[in-house]
């Protein structure tokens, strides 16, 4: 099974449950299974030949310019994490199934589970470190939800969101530390970065980069001190911890660490932060763990120990040290899974998990007894279970390490580790199970059915078998798995075995597993002591630094956002302003290169014209119909500016739009008061005049400069000039390059436009189901309306028009290509021609006779264009490639045919639709019951009933 | 010629950006329409100014031409600021008809300033 499929299947699967629940929960688990068992048997297809040595690739360049490619590998240790991911995953489906109740929504459930399965087998399997950044946030995200799943539980959020918070500011300072380590290495691929040890580390940037992956890596791992966050995330339900926190989540920090071990380990730096977290987590999490009464607490701080553990032996920097860690990996997360499941267990038929009111479970629950008791022995590291024999390598390793020139440091502490790992595993035992049958239980407590102790059962028969046979079963795997992360050298010599002789090691553990039991009888003076101790309270101190830095970030925006836009204007207007001025003081300014275009009478006439009317129009702005009409003239007179410049396009487009965009403005004022109030104090406007005037001057003088100099390079006006009838078959440049050239621009811009008109309806049926509509359904108009609302006149001349003006347009459509015009000014005379019988003979007449609606004009426009640019593929050249020719039917005169007429003819309609959408949306707000009229013409000669009524009247 | 469009890009950028800085709604809206004007012309002049020369390619004798390719850019400009107009427009409108008031400013409770409701 390609790698790409195996990654993509827990995503693609994760769409089931959620649809399933309804036809149960059975079938949505088996959804979620089965979508992880298919993942895990295409995973194992590749077991032998991963075993082998080899390494599966499957790459596609996703976007090679940012050197982010969707590029996987398996290797040995993506295998072993996949695989522990998949199968615990599938253990966990399981298990799920019978601990969830009735009323949890298991379907959602399931959905979460498997995006989170599916961004964890992307971590490991990933091969860019960009796209294992995106994997790596997705499980933060992914593990929000599962950890918040009891929505109701105030504890349930603010475990999940103090998670996010700080796996999240984590990963972010992984992204720098991704990004540094990428860029010295030239490339962001995985295997070329793991090639690149000496130029890593010979880099001065190598330790900041170090120190911001692992603080990526130690969040998300939970090592000091940013491990209070696990405990917390506790609230979750036991699946989720029991997959999140001992398997999966909590080990892609170690991942990170073991992947990345060829090229940052081996450096003092990296010995010294490394091993150092490592073993004070290992020590603090054993300690603390003791003294907990909750059972999933002390498991989460013993999962904080134990993380320390494999980090301290990753930062170690040894290849035995690795092949212990890899080692400890596996065995750690069979019986950390199936302790989290006992301590499920226990609390789903006890209700409770407070240690202090259990006990004396082994009569009343003997499987989940034998399970749990097995598990623990294991965390303890008593022979002949698996987590004696990694524990063992650890003690080993401890001995050989010296830190800061002392021998004797790290195999104390580690030893001290080990004793309270031992006390607290045989509390788990003794204060649950053992001792007397108590009367008070909250539930009366028996083993669960066997579907819940299934799946613990049997990762607690890994223990064992794993314990016995380690060699024959996981050796392979631990082989290949160290030799990836040691880089693919040559592994150490070790054995995997129970029996090393008299070690160093085996006196530590008789010693561990001595004082851990001494420790045991003396817990309850201990734990009286713990609980009188001062010691800080991490979500103290973590809630008091999230609301201190909220107060800050409050105070900030509060203070630049008190709600005066002009205010944010203004300020936005001068600082663009000021760092103009420093652009242009620091910069040169050659001597002007171009002479000056000679000026005519009419020129400055329309010159004079545009200022006279913008100079009134901003001192009478007040009287908001006046500023209208002005506008109007402003508009008439940079149209007649462009056609005078040579642009004839331009000035037919600037005066159709010109007419829409008055009109739309006259519709709204018609709703809107029509003076402006005046409310700015005279030194508020004269500080608004100076900042204009300045902003004016800027732009009048850049654009003067530029206007008075060469280009400083060669333009691609020259290559449009010389293809546009050579390639695109048209002598009108500026259509070629609309329709063809940059035809993919305009192809754009119409969806744009078609998008605001959508906008601009969806807007007017938001604001028309709101009580707006009462309002203006009773609105009394504000200034005298024409007696004639439809005067016979215009009705007429309009009418007549409407074929006229359809023919105008056709002929600007059709001789687009060759002369001015085309589809954008086309579509807005076609959509002046519609609008005016809309003004003429009413908003209810012209719909009545409105066949097709605007949205669907829009959206034929688009697909037309779409599809025009489609059927290039099929001559297989590239989208929106157009092709043309020449036809000759006599007698008429030769014309040429061109596909880029189609998708002009796509513009057009988009353009019409949108136009009028827009246009008969802000209409709809005019509609007044009594305004509906059979007739388009209030005074009609060939009508008989007006005459009949008026002589009634 | 040049200090004719450069002059009245200034006066309209100018013009614009006062009426941006008012407190209601339509003028604000006419400031951007003004300045949507300036900034067509600005672009439109990037091309450096001809007059009598437009980019329709004779095809029997050799002319001179203008640059086409700021025109193109401000023909699409051209219709995409009447769809954004008329989307403000629709804002500023819906925003009127539901708090009856036109002004821009945010009061102390982030509400419409002179909100009723």
């Amino acid at each position: 099974m390609s790698l790409f499929l195996i990654a993509a299947l827990p995503f693609l699967g994760a769409v089931f449950p959620a649809l399933l629940i309804r036809a149960g929960r059975n079938a949505s688990a088996s959804a979620a299974g089965l979508t992880t068992l298919l993942a895990f048997v295409g995973l194992m297809l590749h077991a032998p030949a991963v075993l082998r040595g080899d390494v599966i690739q499957a790459q596609f360049d996703w976007l090679p310019g940012l050197g982010l490619n969707a590029n996987f590998f398996l290797d040995g240790l993506g295998f072993l994490f996949a695989s522990l991911i998949l199968g615990i995953g599938l253990l966990i489906i399981l298990y799920a199934r019978f601990y969830l109740s009735r009323e949890d929504p298991m379907g959602n459930f399931y959905t979460y589970l498997l995006l989170f399965q599916g961004a964890m087998v992307g971590i490991v399997t990933s091969d860019n470190i960009l796209l294992l950044l995106i994997f790596w946030e997705l499980t933060s995200l992914s593990s929000f939800l599962l950890i918040g799943f009891w929505k109701h539980l105030p504890e349930g959020r603010q475990g999940a969101r103090m998670a996010l918070t700080v796996t999240g500011a984590g990963g972010l300072a992984m992204i720098g530390g991704m990004l540094i380590l990428g860029n010295i290495a030239g490339s962001y691929d995985l295997t070329v970065i793991l090639s690149s040890k000496e130029a890593i580390q010979a880099s001065p940037l190598y330790l900041p980069a170090l120190i911001l992956i692992l603080i990526g890596a130690f969040t998300k791992s939970a090592q000091f001190p940013f491990h209070f966050w696990l405990p917390h995330a506790m609230a979750a339900p036991t699946p989720v911890s029991a997959y999140l926190h001992s398997a999966t989540m909590v080990k892609a920090g170690l991942f990170l660490l073991a992947r990345l071990w060829p090229v940052l380990a081996g450096t003092p730096e990296w010995f010294y932060i490394v091993a150092t977290t490592g073993l004070i987590t290992m020590v603090l999490g054993a300690i603390i763990a003791l003294f907990k009464d909750d059972l999933k607490a002390l498991l989460a701080f013993s999962t904080v120990s134990h993380l320390g553990l494999i980090t301290m032996l990753l930062g170690f920097g040894t290849k035995f040290a690795a092949v212990a860690a890899v080692f400890h990996i596996i065995n750690h997360a069979t019986f950390k899974a199936a302790l989290f499941m006992s301590a499920g267990i226990v609390d789903h038929e006890a209700h409770t998990r407070d240690i202090k009111r259990l006990g004396g479970l082994r009569h009343l629950m003997p499987i989940t007894f034998a399970i749990a008791t097995v598990a623990a022995l294991s965390m303890a590291g008593i022979p002949p279970f698996n987590g004696f024999l990694s524990k063992e390598m650890m003690l080993e390793e401890t001995v050989h390490t010296a830190w800061g020139g002392s021998a004797y440091l790290v195999p104390g502490l580690a030893l001290i580790g080990a004793l309270f790992s031992a006390a607290y595993s045989f509390r788990y035992i003794v204060h649950v199970f053992l001792g007397p049958k108590r009367s008070d239980y909250p539930a009366k407590p028996h083993d669960p059915g066997v579907g819940m102790w299934l799946a613990p059962a049997f990762l607690v028969g890994l223990v064992i078998l794993i314990g016995l046979f380690s060699a024959k079963i996981v050796g392979p795997l631990v082989a290949t798995a160290a030799g990836a992360v040691i880089g693919g050298e040559k592994l150490p010599y070790y054995s995997l075995k129970l029996w090393h002789g008299f070690t160093p090691a085996l006196y530590m553990s008789i010693v561990a597993v001595a004082g851990g039991a001494v420790l045991l009888m003396l817990h309850k003076p201990l734990a009286r002591m713990w609980d009188n101790a001062p010691r800080p309270e991490a979500k103290v101190i973590f809630e008091a630094l999230i609301a201190a830095l909220t107060r800050l970030a409050r105070t900030i925006t509060d203070g630049l956002h008190n709600g005066a836009m002009p205010r944010y204007a203004a300020i936005m207007i001068a600082f663009t302003v000021a760092l103009s001025f420093y652009a242009y003081q620091s910069g040169t300014l050659a001597a002007p290169t171009r002479t000056l275009q000679d000026v005519g009478l009419i020129p400055i006439l329309g010159w004079a014209s545009l200022l006279i009317a913008t100079g009134f129009m901003v001192a009478m702005h007040r009287n908001r119909l006046l500023a209208l009409v002005l506008i109007g003239v402003v508009g008439l007179v940079v149209s007649m500016g462009f056609n005078y410049l040579s642009a004839p396009d331009l000035a037919l487009t600037q005066i159709s739009v010109e007419v829409v965009t008055i009109i739309l403005m006259l519709l709204a004022l018609n709703f809107m008061p029509k003076e402006t109030p005046i409310e700015s104090s005279a030194g508020a406007r004269l500080r608004d005049i100076s900042i204009a005037s300045v902003a004016g001057l800027g732009v009048g003088g850049l654009i003067y400069a530029l206007m008075t100099r060469d280009f400083i390079g060669e333009t691609i006006s020259g290559f449009h000039l010389e293809n546009s009838y050579k390639g695109g078959g048209g002598t009108n440049v500026v259509n070629v390059i609309l329709v063809d050239f940059r035809g993919f621009d305009t192809f754009g811009e119409i969806i744009v436009l078609g998008i605001a008109a959508l906008v601009i309806f969806a807007l007017t049926e938001a604001v028309l189901g709101t009580r707006v509509r009462a309002y203006l359904l009773n609105r009394k108009p504000d200034l005298p309306q024409a007696g004639d609302s439809h005067p016979m006149m215009m009705v007429v001349a309009t009418r007549v028009m409407m074929p006229l003006a359809l023919m105008v347009a056709a002929y600007i459509f059709f001789r687009g290509h060759n002369l001015p015009g085309g589809g954008f000014i086309a579509g807005l005379i076609a959509a002046i021609a519609i609008i005016m019988q809309y003004m003429a003979s009413g908003f209810a007449w012209a719909t009545e006779r409105q066949r097709y609606p605007y949205h669907a004009i829009i959206g034929s426009g688009v697909l037309i264009a779409a599809a025009t640019g489609l059927g290039s593929w099929f001559s297989g050249t590239p989208f929106l490639t157009s092709a043309f020719g020449y036809i000759h039917w006599a007698p008429l005169e030769e014309f040429e045919w061109a596909t880029a007429a189609l998708f002009d003819l796509g513009v057009f309609l988009a353009v019409v639709g949108a136009v009028l959408l827009a246009l008969e949306s802000l209409s709809r707000f005019a509609w007044q019951p009594g305004a509906n009229t059979d007739h388009a013409m209030d005074i009609n000669p060939a009508r008989d009933d007006v005459a009949k009524t008026e002589n009634e009247g | 010629m040049e200090i004719l469009v450069a002059s009245a890009v200034g006066v309209l950028t100018a013009a614009g950006i006062y009426l941006i800085l008012r407190r209601r709604s339509f003028p604000v809206i006419l400031g951007l329409s003004l300045l949507s004007y300036a900034v067509n012309v600005f672009l439109f002049a990037t091309g450096r100014l001809m007059s009598g020369a437009p980019p329709i390619l004779n095809k029997y004798e050799e002319v001179a031409y203008t640059d086409p390719l700021p025109q193109a850019l401000v023909l699409t400009a051209i219709v995409i600021s009447f769809g954004m107009t008329a989307v403000v427009v629709m804002i500023a409108l819906g925003a009127f008809l539901s708090s009856r008031d036109d002004s821009i400013n945010l009061s102390e409770d982030g509400t419409a300033a002179g909100d009723d409701a």
